[in-house]
């Protein structure tokens, strides 16, 4: 056979089907060819997959926009004006001189990140593998397992994005971000959400069961984390037994950074650098695992 | 291997005839283990362009592993398996661009519209919505699903699911289309819809692989059908030269009560070619049906209903195997 024979052969065997049913007289409708359907997937693969799960979000949109603006009022009222009474009663030097709404502002904007985390991170992941097997849709088409996990994590981390600007723009209304450069605890806050979630992404990759694990992390990780990461009150006032619970939280270092950028909370400098190191590395390490596990899952 | 390379590879074996095929899928010895279950016991096949190709067997029989292989989502143990001459660990994304994928289990995504289940999946390949947009249209009107555009997935029957995932699995145009148990669940009607949708793509041309355990379904549907069980390969061929090598023309059933049935064997010695006889009825192979059940009532057996019918592929695997295709 000659190769332009070949060549021919070739280009009939890719040629692309034509629905029955369509009209000789109407635009002949052609994808590209599978060549570029497959470079195209290797480049973009992981945000063609986070369009979908945005797609999906957008399903519960409103329910995303409540949760953002409706949780900081509340909770904002609750402690930063009703409980802020009797804390600032007892002196506000407990608080580095700020009020108690300014100094619970920042650890409010990282606790709900890392909740949204909680939540994001772990039922749809459940929903992907199991569930619904919504994963295996995409893994058949030219996507990798990798890009599957990635797609997902760009999709939740334009959700972080959103819910915390909404937060952040509730907190300056309130007058509780004096700081100019305020606005950075929305990316800290975004990146102490991956630094939970990816982990526990990675962990719930690995469930082929659910025998109520979520609800366990939930309730005994994310809710003493909410509670003993200086949250409510400087850690340091805690005893040494509770206060390392702060030190490997995410809650805690994200806030002592937010608290640094909202009204220039003072710490020594090596502190600072260590709360960023600790969430990139945390989130590092979350989204390698994330990364083997999908793979090694999907791959079975 | 490039496909350009195989072609060539083909081309140099087969130089001398331009009426040979070239293969879209080769597999040889291909194998796959589960720690020490082997669910594919390195089996060989090869499928030429524009085929409908089938691997018949029952639940277990390795069709479903076999499928996934093929499909790039599943690593093989050892052999070696080409899809348009890429080897699909190696070329993943690239073999899974080729291809249009049906799985056994339906994983439509259940929050998406029906129509936004088809575009999301065409974004998977890159494609552009100013292709995909009318494409879905097309679509839907090929899958009967155009009234449903915008319900939710989840208000629609099994037929419809199965309709619409086919639909999915055609957005990026593929040339190959990898279908697993296809009408497994489904009620008569929309299994006869389906198999209508199926013998369209296969009149354009494109490759039909499809995994079964109903005998009817690949004898309307496969050109050619490998019978799987155990992970091995027992028969190859088409649906009729299966039937012809491995059966008779026609099969006499015989039901004597399921008391009977299992002692009655001796008495029926002798009559058509085989007897076979299962726990709640005996089969008898013969040329002729008929000239058989008037053997039988010659010898003064009354079976409580007799029924003459033609072997079917059915009958091919029981002669394989000792079983029945579903269990």
């Amino acid at each position: 056979m000659t190769r332009k024979a070949e060549l021919t052969k070739k280009a009939e065997l890719t040629k692309p089907i034509q629905a029955a049913g369509t009209t000789t007289a109407a635009p002949a409708l052609r994808a590209h060819s599978p060549e570029v359907s497959a470079a195209r997937a290797r480049r973009w693969g992981a945000f063609f997959y986070a369009e979908q799960v945005l797609r999906v979000m957008k399903g519960y949109g409103w329910t995303i926009v409540m949760y953002g603006v409706g949780q900081p009022v509340a909770y904002l009222f609750a402690m930063g004006v009703g409980l802020a009474t009797l804390v600032e009663a007892n002196g506000a030097g407990e608080f580095g001189g700020v009020s108690y709404l300014t100094f619970i502002a920042p650890a409010l904007l990282i606790s709900s990140a890392v909740m949204t985390a909680a939540n994001e991170f772990t039922f749809p992941v459940m929903d992907g593998f199991k569930w619904r097997r919504v994963y295996y849709g995409p893994h058949a088409s030219p996507l990798t397992p990798e890009q599957i996990a990635g797609g997902q994590i760009i999709a939740v981390t334009v959700r972080f994005l959103l819910q915390s600007a909404i937060y952040f723009a509730v907190v300056a209304l309130f007058g509780a971000s004096p700081g100019a450069w305020g606005w950075v605890s929305i990316l800290i806050a975004t990146l102490a959400g991956l630094s939970f979630g990816l982990p526990l992404m990675a962990y719930a990759a690995t469930i082929k069961e659910d025998r109520g694990q979520f609800a366990m992390v939930m309730r005994f990780i994310v809710m003493p984390l909410f509670l003993f990461s200086g949250t409510f009150f400087p850690l340091d006032t805690l005893p040494l037994s509770v206060r390392w619970i702060g030190w490997i939280s995410p809650i805690w270092h994200g806030t002592e950074l937010g608290r640094v950028v909202a009204y220039g909370y003072e710490e020594e400098p090596w502190l600072t650098i260590v709360h960023v190191f600790f969430l990139l590395g945390l989130a590092a390490a979350g989204w390698v695992l994330t990364k083997r596990q999908f793979a090694k899952r999907m791959a079975s | 291997m490039r496909v350009s390379e195989l072609a060539s590879k083909e081309s140099r074996v087969t130089n001398h005839s331009d009426a040979t095929p070239q293969y879209v899928i080769t597999a040889e010895n291909l194998t796959k283990r589960y720690g020490d279950v082997t669910a594919v016991d390195s089996i060989s096949f090869r499928v030429p362009a524009g085929e409908a190709f089938g691997l018949l067997g029952p639940n277990g029989a390795g069709k479903s592993t076999t499928m996934k292989m093929i499909g790039g989502v599943s690593q093989r143990t050892s052999g070696s398996l080409h899809i348009m001459g890429l080897d699909p660990e190696q070329h993943g994304p690239e073999v899974r661009a080729h291809l249009g994928v049906v799985p056994q289990q339906d994983n439509l995504d259940e929050e998406l519209k029906v129509r936004d289940n088809l575009l999301v999946y065409g974004r998977y390949f890159g494609l552009p919505m100013s292709y995909l947009k009318p494409k879905a249209d097309e679509l839907l009107e090929f899958a009967q699903l155009t009234d449903k555009a915008k319900s939710k997935v989840d208000a629609l029957s099994g037929g419809m699911k199965r309709r619409l995932t086919i639909a999915r699995s055609l957005i990026n145009e593929p040339r190959i289309l990898l279908l697993d148990e296809p009408t497994t669940g489904l009620d008569p009607q929309a299994r006869h819809i389906l198999w209508d949708r199926l013998f369209r793509l296969k009149e354009q041309g494109v490759t039909l692989i499809l995994t079964t355990h109903y005998m009817d379904e690949a004898e309307q549907l496969c050109d050619r059908l490998i019978v799987v069980d155990k992970g091995k390969i027992m028969a190859e061929g088409s649906p009729a030269s299966l039937i012809r090598e491995y059966s008779t023309r026609e099969v006499l059933e015989l039901r004597f009560g399921s008391e009977r049935n299992a002692s009655i064997g001796a008495e029926l010695e002798g009559i058509g070619e085989r007897l076979e006889t299962l726990p709640d009825r005996v089969l008898i192979y013969a040329h002729d049906g008929e000239a058989a059940l008037e053997q039988v009532t010659a010898r003064g057996l009354r079976p409580v209903t007799s029924l003459v019918r033609r072997s079917s592929l059915e009958d091919v695997f029981l002669r394989l195997t000792g079983r029945s295709l579903v269990d």
